[in-house]
């Protein structure tokens, strides 16, 4: 008996695993090793492939669509990165115990379980040139009403904008919980040293909230470099490819233009920036692990 | 407690916080508040340019009952529940196996595995968009619910072996080594010890990815072309050019396709929390 159980301890763990992994090769880990492959040939999508070496790197690289998207995805980036501040700053604003303080928060968390789509679909409205509550708002402190999504200037703000609110919604949640599990000795420590506000966030709090701070910024950066939501179903990329972002650029190119050798370098280079901060994650991940 | 509870400070400053939170949140809903008046309103209202006020009667009735009539809503609704519901029993159920042989058998490799299922769950979508979409189209699966469902699956078991093995490694051993000493084989050990004892994860997850699977619209776009199989994200973004300035329509429609997810999040608050939360406190 006890023999077959050792037997058992070794093939059954193997057996546990494999739908998962089996399923995880095939649709993630092949495919990833299929793109980048692909991305040195010319295709349709249907024909012959050809093999072109770095040829698509090099036209991508002179092709001014794809500088656009990758600026427009560092402005992503760039913006996003309030999420995490205004998140804490709301948390900060709705840690108390009044009446009805629960429904206010998940009330306030209430964006992030809504559908991008809808999402999109509420902020282009909102955008209206001629009825849209921003411009009610914005002409009615006397500027120039401003068609925002078909502004080249302002569009791809305008999606930002409507990506933070999600965004914002789910740092905050983080952070309630971060501050739901503070050390009170700490802060009655600190208290009694005559330690407040301000300094008392940025030397007692903060250092406390630090595991949520980080997976706030990682879901955030993530969230930034994966937008195709709201730019698909609010402009699809325009006026002009202005709005355009790697991944909605690699979509329009593998769909639309029949180039999906193009398309898999555009993923390629997309998925080369994401590998850092997937690297850091692990690293940040595999170190708590060992400690 | 941080900031300071309010009950410590001056009446004046606990009724202007009170009333504070409200306006807050007030302001904080405001576009979802106009889309739900709006879904009330009449196209006369919308012709006049009534978008933010009152409407100047209620059609909510008429409206909602048009966006069903009018359009396949009703079949692209199902459509979403058809697919996320088998999608998410599949990732749960290989994730929590997948799950418990990370956290609790030592084996040469599984660190390595179990960042693999990390990283994979992080890509970008458009590095999977090419060869996924090939490979649906060979299986014969392109435009069906099955070959959703399969991608759903292999994809969010990344995320949910990622949850699984955090929780599993936190439960005792002694549980699992005393039924071993019994002789109680491995698969029942699975079945009668550690399940039991994981329900809450199993909870808090689902609830999770079926407000991601739900409100997928990529894969959607790139799997699927007919109203038959189509889930109400990309049906609505369809819809949406059909309707052009019918603002009741696409605004009844949205509320139509967040409503699902919505009633599941405020149904199981805690689980939802629970689920998204994890790791945020520790690590």
């Amino acid at each position: 008996m006890q023999k077959l159980h050792s037997k058992q301890q070794q093939w059954m763990p193997m057996l546990f695993l494999a739908p998962a992994v089996i399923m995880f090769a095939v649709y993630v880990i092949l495919p990833i090793v299929q793109s980048i492959m692909l991305s040195f040939y010319e295709w349709d999508g249907l024909g012959e492939k050809t093999f072109i070496g770095l040829g698509n790197y090099i036209e991508l690289f002179s092709d001014e669509q794809f500088w656009t998207s990758l600026k427009n995805n560092v402005y992503w980036m760039v913006f996003y990165m309030l999420a995490p501040p205004l998140g804490l700053a709301i948390a900060l604003f709705l840690n108390q115990k009044v009446m009805g303080i629960r429904f206010v928060k998940s009330m306030f968390f209430f964006p992030f379980v809504i559908s991008q789509v809808v999402i999109g679909l509420v902020f282009s409205w909102f955008y209206d040139p001629t009825y849209g509550l921003f411009n009610i708002v914005w002409t009615g402190m006397g500027f120039e009403p401003v068609a925002i999504l078909s502004d080249e200037n302002w569009v791809t703000f305008g999606i930002i904008a409507a990506g933070l609110w999600p965004q914002i919604a789910y740092c905050m949640i983080l952070y309630l919980t971060g501050l739901n599990n503070l050390s009170p000795d700490q802060i009655e420590a600190a208290r009694l040293d005559g330690a407040h506000g301000w300094k008392m966030l940025w030397h007692v709090i903060l250092p406390q909230l630090r595991p949520a701070t980080f997976i706030a910024i990682v879901v955030t950066v993530i969230g930034a470099l994966r937008s195709f939501d709201l730019v698909a179903t609010m402009t699809g990329g325009g006026p002009f490819g202005s709005s355009n972002v790697l991944a909605y650029f690699m979509y329009e190119q593998s769909i639309f233009n029949y180039r999906a050798g193009y398309g898999a370098a555009i993923a390629t280079v997309l998925f080369l920036i994401m590998d850092i901060y997937i690297a850091y994650f692990l690293w940040r991940m595999l170190k708590s692990e060992k400690a | 407690m941080f900031p300071t509870p309010i009950e410590k400070l001056s009446p004046s400053v606990n009724i202007s916080y009170r009333v504070a939170i409200w306006i807050a949140l007030l302001l904080w809903l405001l576009p979802m508040a106009a889309v739900l008046l709006t879904s009330a309103r009449s196209v006369a209202d919308i012709n006049a340019g009534n978008y933010w006020g009152i409407p100047s009667e209620w059609m909510i009735i008429e409206n909602y009952v048009q966006v069903f009539q009018a359009t396949p809503m009703a079949k692209y609704l199902m459509n979403s529940i058809l697919i996320t519901l088998p999608a998410v029993a599949g990732a749960v159920a290989f994730s929590t196996l997948a799950g418990y042989s990370l956290a609790k058998f030592k084996f040469k490799g599984s660190i390595a595995l179990f960042a693999t299922f990390i990283a994979g769950n992080f890509v970008p979508f458009q590095i999977l968009m090419i060869p996924v979409r090939d490979l649906t189209i060979d299986m014969g699966l392109y435009d069906s619910a099955t070959g959703l469902i399969l991608f759903h699956v292999a994809f969010q078991t990344g995320f949910c072996t990622l949850f699984m093995r955090n929780f599993i490694v936190a439960l005792p051993d002694e549980l699992i080594e005393a039924a071993r000493v019994e002789g109680v084989s491995e698969w029942k050990i699975f079945w009668y010890v550690v399940l039991p004892l994981v329900r809450p994860a199993l909870a808090a997850l689902s609830v999770l990815i079926f407000t991601f699977i739900w409100n997928d619209y990529f894969w959607a776009l790139v799997l699927v072309q007919s109203d038959e199989v189509r889930p109400i994200t990309a049906g609505i973004s369809a819809l949406k050019g059909q309707w052009l300035a019918s603002w009741q329509l696409i605004s009844a429609g949205s509320i139509v396709a967040a409503l699902p997810p919505v009633v599941l999040f405020f149904a199981m608050q805690k689980h939802f929390i629970a689920g998204l939360t994890l790791g945020a406190t520790k690590g």
